[in-house]
């Protein structure tokens, strides 16, 4: 077109169209972003060279560096594992009883069970282990267990799960409801000896003698619970489901029960030794004491 | 109107009330029988609107005027779709404020309507499709009028368009809140609605490609190419990644003609896209047209638009796999994925290079334009995250930031810096020029607008890099014995002071467009704040005008 004309303040010519006053110079193309833009096309020819790229008939092509993302992953595992080969040997051989003698071992699967327990276990029992009053999960910090503190009892526990549908020699222990079985006084008579029991109600004689009667057999008489039937201590201030008069009613007349899975096959027994330590250092764990009840865990002697 | 043709549309869109509510009453799922209703509701007032015109003394005559004569441009729908673009806008920045205000304080999550997984759809589908998209029709229907020196093509289907498409907007909308999603991101409307997009964007390029063929000028200007590439492409992408086989035609819900691993490459082939052909391509040609127009400069590079326009439309289209890394994908694809998003970067910065160079001679409204100052920080966004784009897909790169909030960040330096800032620029040109007013109520409050909006993003961006990479970091930290230092809850805690950074950024941005608002609204009252003046773009409404006379004949350009 004949509107070409030279753009006086950069002196460049215009292409000579105009749309709506709008023109447009015939400046050249940059030469930083031309040859820019042709490294880029160089990288990328080399980069498909070198690497997986041109899909053929049955399979692309695998590229120079013989580079795969399944291969790297491999490679990055099998160094892992070679790196904790010897550890998870040791861990496998010796018997969790004597885990504790060594305490470079332990230490080891006090790391390991410490990551194991943040990818499998924090969801429950919250990532510093507190668990939580309200939903029921028990506290892994304090003294109290259910079922045993040291470390054989936590492995088996661990092993089997709690409540586990399906698990022969899981934990079972079942509360049964009193939904009926009482009026509110005598009610309010039994939640009082309940708490009297850790100091925090004057006991009375109903709630004495209803207490004898129905709770007595598994949470023993001054209320120091019962391992081998998993039946919560009553004399201490741990409380699972709360200590209100309220929540202590609800637990009588429609208890609540928590259930944990079991691990055995979703977890390797090295893992699971690792997080019977874990779960033993945070605090509450307790020496190793022969209890008869106690079955016999399961223990890997597979190197 | 005729009484035998206002009956006749009565009876349409009575036939369509009652289908509708036939719809609703034997829907398979209470989702679909609440879309069936919002039909109905919409049919209903067409039947008063139809009546009402039949009316001699009816409000809404002259609703579906034409315009006067062919020597006046045909801005009618620019201007809903100016109005329609704020109040999505506004709407679309507060869902996203509320959900930035979730991910700190979880207990804002009211179920089940206002969960976050509802309401992240409904932010995303809102700024983009619905503020995004009313931004993008108003504009192409304003640029291709005036660069083609002619009116619509097709003015009746024009307006079916604009509707057509807030109906689109209503019922995704409804649709994500009462839980109907097809799960895929930024595609989540079900088939039903998702045909009638189809239906509305045939109708749009129908209207685009008309008015293109009947212009008065003999070249196509560069802005339409880029609008052309964006309808076209989108309709390739809608109607690809939503083929579906729906479970009931009185149902809402579908299932995807793909499934696994072919399903998730459709998935981000259409999602990449919807990138770089809806945010990229399309507000590029809203940067071509009203940049020049506000510095009053000749386009920078002829020969720059044409190599990065193809360069760009090539390169991009391939690029989705990235999205895919270290994921079942094969590697070659992801390899493909990755050197397409390298070689993008230069055809990327190619329109930077032309809307920043366009100021040579005119820098100094930089200082004085608050205008020109929005689109150079739009720019100067845009070139920042087209570089970033390229470098997080070199999977090296991306095994540290995919699944992070760094793409979050990234997203948003784009989504508020460049889209954002680019149409807030174009909506102040437009609004003065649209209802014929002297100049905007304050260009004054264009400024303020201009810093809320950069200190937002600012907050916005670099809290997001920051918590990226730490999240990067502690996935990946392995302690001395070779186990994982941290649990995924450690970082989301770690997150928690990034997380409210975000939404104080989130919040200084959605400022910004409320007194952006205020300002429109004032203009729009016909009033002109008493304040020290700043530069504006001249406009000479006698020159803003079609030719009436034919087309001259086509000269090659060399």
């Amino acid at each position: 077109m004949a509107n070409k004309r030279i753009d006086e303040p950069t002196g460049t010519e215009t292409v000579g169209h105009e749309w709506d006053g709008i023109e447009e110079l015939n400046t050249p193309l940059p030469r930083w972003w031309l040859w820019t833009f042709y490294l880029t096309i160089i990288f990328s020819i080399g980069y498909v060279i070198a690497y997986p790229a041109w899909p053929m008939i049955d399979r692309a092509t695998v590229g120079m560096l013989n580079w795969s993302s399944r291969g790297e992953l491999a490679k990055d595992m099998s160094a892992a594992d070679q790196a904790r080969a010897t550890v998870r040997e040791q861990l496998a051989r010796i018997p969790i009883e004597r885990l504790p003698e060594e305490s470079g071992l332990m230490q080891q699967a006090v790391a390991g069970g410490a990551a194991a327990f943040r990818v499998n276990c924090v969801q429950c029992h919250g990532s510093g282990a507190a668990g939580s009053q309200e939903l029921g999960y028990p506290n892994l910090n304090d003294d109290d267990w259910l079922w045993g503190g040291d470390l054989k009892a936590i492995e088996y526990t661990l092993v089997h799960g709690i409540r586990q549908a399906g698990d022969d020699e899981t934990r079972m222990s079942v509360m049964p409801p009193f939904e009926g079985a009482f009026d509110t006084a005598q009610l309010d008579a039994l939640v009082d000896h309940v708490l009297s029991l850790s100091g925090k109600a004057e006991t009375n004689a109903t709630g004495a003698r209803i207490y004898a009667d129905n709770c007595a057999a598994c949470h023993g008489p001054a209320g120091g619970g019962d391992r081998a039937q998993g039946a919560p201590t009553l004399n201490d201030a741990i409380w699972l489901r709360g200590s209100s008069r309220e929540a202590i009613k609800r637990q009588i007349l429609q208890p609540r029960m928590g259930m944990m899975p079991k691990w055995e096959g979703r977890l390797d027994p090295v893992t699971i030794k690792m997080l019977a330590a874990y779960v033993h250092s945070l605090g509450g764990g307790e020496d190793f004491v022969e209890v008869a009840e106690n079955p016999e865990a399961e223990v890997d002697e597979q190197p | 109107m005729h009484a035998e043709a206002a009956l006749g549309r009565i009876g349409l869109w009575f036939i369509i009330m009652l289908a509708a509510i036939a719809s609703a009453v034997a829907a398979a799922d209470a989702g679909f029988a609440a879309h069936a209703t919002i039909i109905a509701i919409v049919a209903f007032a067409m039947i008063w609107m139809s009546a009402s015109r039949f009316d001699p003394m009816g409000k809404a005559q002259g609703f579906f005027k034409m315009p006067d004569g062919p020597s006046r441009y045909d801005d009618d729908v620019i201007r809903w779709g100016v109005i329609a673009t704020m109040f999505w806008g506004l709407a679309g920045l507060l869902a996203g404020v509320f959900i930035a205000a979730q991910l700190a304080f979880p207990q804002l999550n009211f179920e089940p309507y206002l969960n976050f997984g509802r309401v992240r759809p409904l932010h995303t589908s809102a700024v983009i499709f619905a503020f995004g998209g009313n931004a993008l029709l108003a504009t192409s229907f304003y640029v291709v009028q005036r660069t083609c020196r002619t009116q619509l093509a097709f003015p009746g289907l024009a307006r079916f368009v604009f509707w057509g498409y807030q109906l689109f907007i209503v019922l995704a909308a409804t649709g994500y809140l009462l839980g109907i999603t097809q799960s895929k991101e930024y595609a989540e409307p079900e088939w039903y609605v998702d045909l009638w997009l189809t239906i509305v964007w045939v109708a749009y390029f129908i209207v685009f490609v008309g008015t293109l063929a009947k212009r008065k000028e003999p070249h196509i200007y560069v802005a339409n190419w880029f609008y052309l590439a964006f309808i076209v492409t989108i309709a390739m992408l809608h109607i690809v990644n939503n083929l579906a086989m729906p479970v009931s035609l009185l149902g809402a819900k579908s299932y995807s003609a793909f499934a696994g691993v072919q399903d998730a490459l459709t998935q981000w082939w259409y999602g990449h896209n919807a990138v770089g052909f809806f945010l990229t391509a399309g507000f590029l040609a809203m940067m071509y047209y009203f940049v020049p127009k506000q510095a009053e400069r000749p386009v920078y590079s002829y020969r720059l638009s044409i190599i990065h326009f193809w360069s760009l439309i090539f390169l991009y289209i391939w690029a989705g796999p990235h999205h895919l890394h270290y994921t079942a994908l094969p590697d070659w694809a992801q390899t493909l994925g990755m050197v397409f998003s390298v070689m993008l970067w230069m055809p990327s910065w190619g329109g930077m290079i032309n809307g920043l160079m366009t100021l040579n001679g005119a820098w100094d409204k930089v200082r004085t334009d608050p205008i020109i100052r929005m689109m150079v920080m739009a720019l100067a966004f845009y070139g920042m995250s087209t570089f970033e784009g390229p470098m997080l897909s070199i999977k090296s790169v991306n095994s540290l930031s995919h699944y992070t909030d760094w793409t979050i960040g990234h997203v948003h330096s784009g989504a508020l810096g460049w889209n954002g800032m680019i149409t807030f620029a174009c909506v102040y040109f437009l609004v003065p020029r649209l209802w014929k007013r002297g100049r905007m109520y304050s260009l004054r409050m264009i400024n303020w607008h201009f810093w809320l909006a950069t200190l937002g993003i600012v907050f916005y961006a670099s809290s997001m890099w920051v918590s990226g990479i730490m999240q990067g970091l502690m996935w990946r930290e392995y302690g001395p014995d070779g186990y994982l230092v941290w649990s995924f809850a450690d970082s989301v805690a770690a997150m928690f002071p990034m997380y409210v950074m975000r939404m104080a950024g989130g919040l200084m941005y959605l400022s910004g467009a409320i007194i952006m608002s205020y300002n429109i609204w004032m203009t729009l009252a016909g009033k002109q704040r008493e304040e020290a003046p700043l530069r504006d773009a001249a406009y000479d409404p006698q020159a803003d005008r079609p030719i009436v006379q034919p087309r001259p004949e086509a000269v090659p350009a060399e």
